[in-house]
């Protein structure tokens, strides 16, 4: 196991193998899927993780979501990349 | 819907057959046989009502899953229905080939447990020569295929004083989260308990080793650590709590609220094979019997507690106090707790060393083991604590 690398504007988060976002029908939650874990994200964690596909940046991510809440773009930027990186020292994302 | 939420994982147990015989084996000492097993399309419809209930992950376990050799299927099956799967294994009758196909099949995340650092002493613990080699490389074939892996590090006396090097063998072969594990007493475990019991020493040992790794292996490695609880304050809450979050299916079909359940004596469990499992959960009557805080006897029932740890766990306060419906003597505020701790303690002084290795032939003596380790537990005259 390598030392995870520092995320920044510029990664693109992925979910590693063995991580996934799963809505389930009967507790009516999006859930993230670990290894005999399950996290349940709050409204803004979503927010990000539905964005994470293997092929969007950070800067991308924080773009579009400053125009979706209508906020400033710094503010945005320092919690996506504050979120991103307590997920990835669990293991939950990689970049 | 219903009132009751939906548990969050089942452990599977696909079998009971096993290469390995630890001596501390989380099967009832009964085992079941082949033939009696779950077929392929009995698992895959059990999977089919656990998606439904709400089950989010199963953990494939046994005895050895792999052992079946319709693991692949049933996995496949899994994934279909959306629900998480984790295998449980021993490894060593995994080959490249196998795992690749379980990869394929869209296994999610694989557990592998480990005996000790050394290999003759592993070697010993699990009773299956060349065992231990065969688990490293498997660990490398399971990261190879780019699979997450869990070592589970099992300990005890006879290799607690190694489990800075058992980590560190864990951290190394690309494990991702390393659960230490230290053995739980009932079923094999208990008719072992005066051969694996660690000292107070050892633990305390141990309890500063997991905390420096912590640290050490932060961003790499998450470590579960699961305290031995006959030298806790407080019990473990057992499965997050008697029918709350959890079920396990024994390799025949019986729906447990626990793997170890089966040892509580006055308890009907159901099987798949008569019941719908949504049924069983929701009112099946071993699973209500202990479900919640009503049954509770003081000083469970006015504690503040009783809603964190559910009163510890109901297989430990039969083993040992005689009584199911008991508070778990890990507790110390239960009346058997100082007895509990001073037997523990003597035990692991005293320094036997000799297993009696889990088996399918052994039964009966293991059986009068397990009767003497609970007399030799037992108070004089068995002083129950009269329920609630």
């Amino acid at each position: 196991m390598t030392e995870q690398p520092v995320i920044g504007e510029a990664s693109v988060p992925r979910f590693p193998r063995g991580v996934r976002l799963q809505y389930n029908a009967q507790r009516q939650h999006w859930m993230v899927q670990a290894p005999e874990r399950v996290f349940i994200p709050d409204e803004v964690a979503l927010a990000v993780l539905q964005r994470v596909d293997g092929r969007t940046s950070i800067s991308a991510m924080v773009d579009t979501l400053a125009r979706d809440y209508a906020a400033p773009r710094e503010v945005i930027r320092d919690d996506v990349l504050e979120l991103l990186r307590d997920l990835a020292r669990k293991g939950v994302i990689t970049a | 819907m219903s009132l009751m939420p939906p548990p969050l994982a089942i452990l599977a147990e696909l079998t009971h057959r096993c290469p390995l015989r630890c001596p501390y084996c989380s099967n009832p000492v009964e085992l079941a046989r082949a033939r009696e097993e779950l077929s392929t399309e009995e698992w895959i419809e059990l999977l089919r009502q656990a998606a439904a209930l709400g089950v989010l992950q199963v953990h494939l376990s046994g005895g050895e899953p792999t052992a079946r050799k319709d693991l692949e299927r049933i996995v496949l099956a899994a994934r279909e229905l959306g629900i998480y799967t984790n295998l449980i294994t021993s490894a060593v009758l995994l080959d490249r080939a196998r795992v690749d196909a379980l990869a394929a099949a869209g296994l999610d995340h694989v557990q592998i447990s480990f005996q000790d650092a050394e290999a003759q002493s592993a070697d010993r613990i699990g009773g299956f020569s060349g065992g231990h080699e065969k688990k490293r490389a498997v660990a490398g074939f399971v990261r190879a295929a780019g699979m997450p892996l869990t070592a589970n590090l099992v300990v005890h006396r006879q290799n607690l004083d190694r489990l800075g090097a058992m980590i560190g063998m864990a951290a190394e072969m690309g494990a991702r989260r390393i659960e230490v594990a230290h053995v739980q007493y009932y079923g094999w475990g208990l008719v072992n308990r005066a051969a694996l019991v660690p000292t107070r020493g050892q633990v305390a040992a141990a309890d500063a080793v997991v905390a420096e790794a912590r640290a050490r292996l932060e961003g790499r490695a998450v470590i579960d650590y699961v305290v031995p609880d006959y030298y806790a304050r407080r019990p473990k809450p057992c499965m997050g709590g008697w029918a709350r979050q959890f079920l396990t299916v024994t390799p025949t079909g019986k729906v447990l609220p626990c793997h170890a359940a089966d040892s509580l004596p006055g308890l009907r469990f159901d099987s798949i094979r008569e019941r719908p499992l949504a049924e069983i959960w929701e009112s099946s009557e071993a699973f209500r019997r202990f479900r919640g805080t009503d049954w509770m006897p003081e000083p469970c029932r006015s504690c503040d507690r009783r809603e964190m740890d559910w009163g510890g766990c109901r297989c430990q306060a039969f083993a040992l106090v005689g009584d199911a419906a008991a508070t778990d003597p890990a507790c110390g505020l239960s009346p058997h707790h100082g007895r509990i701790a001073a037997l523990a303690a003597r035990e692991s002084e005293e320094g036997a060393d000799a297993f009696l290795y889990r088996s399918f032939a052994t039964v009966a003596e293991a059986r009068g083991a397990a009767a003497l380790t609970r007399d030799r537990a037992r108070p004089e005259a068995a002083a129950r604590p009269a329920p609630g």
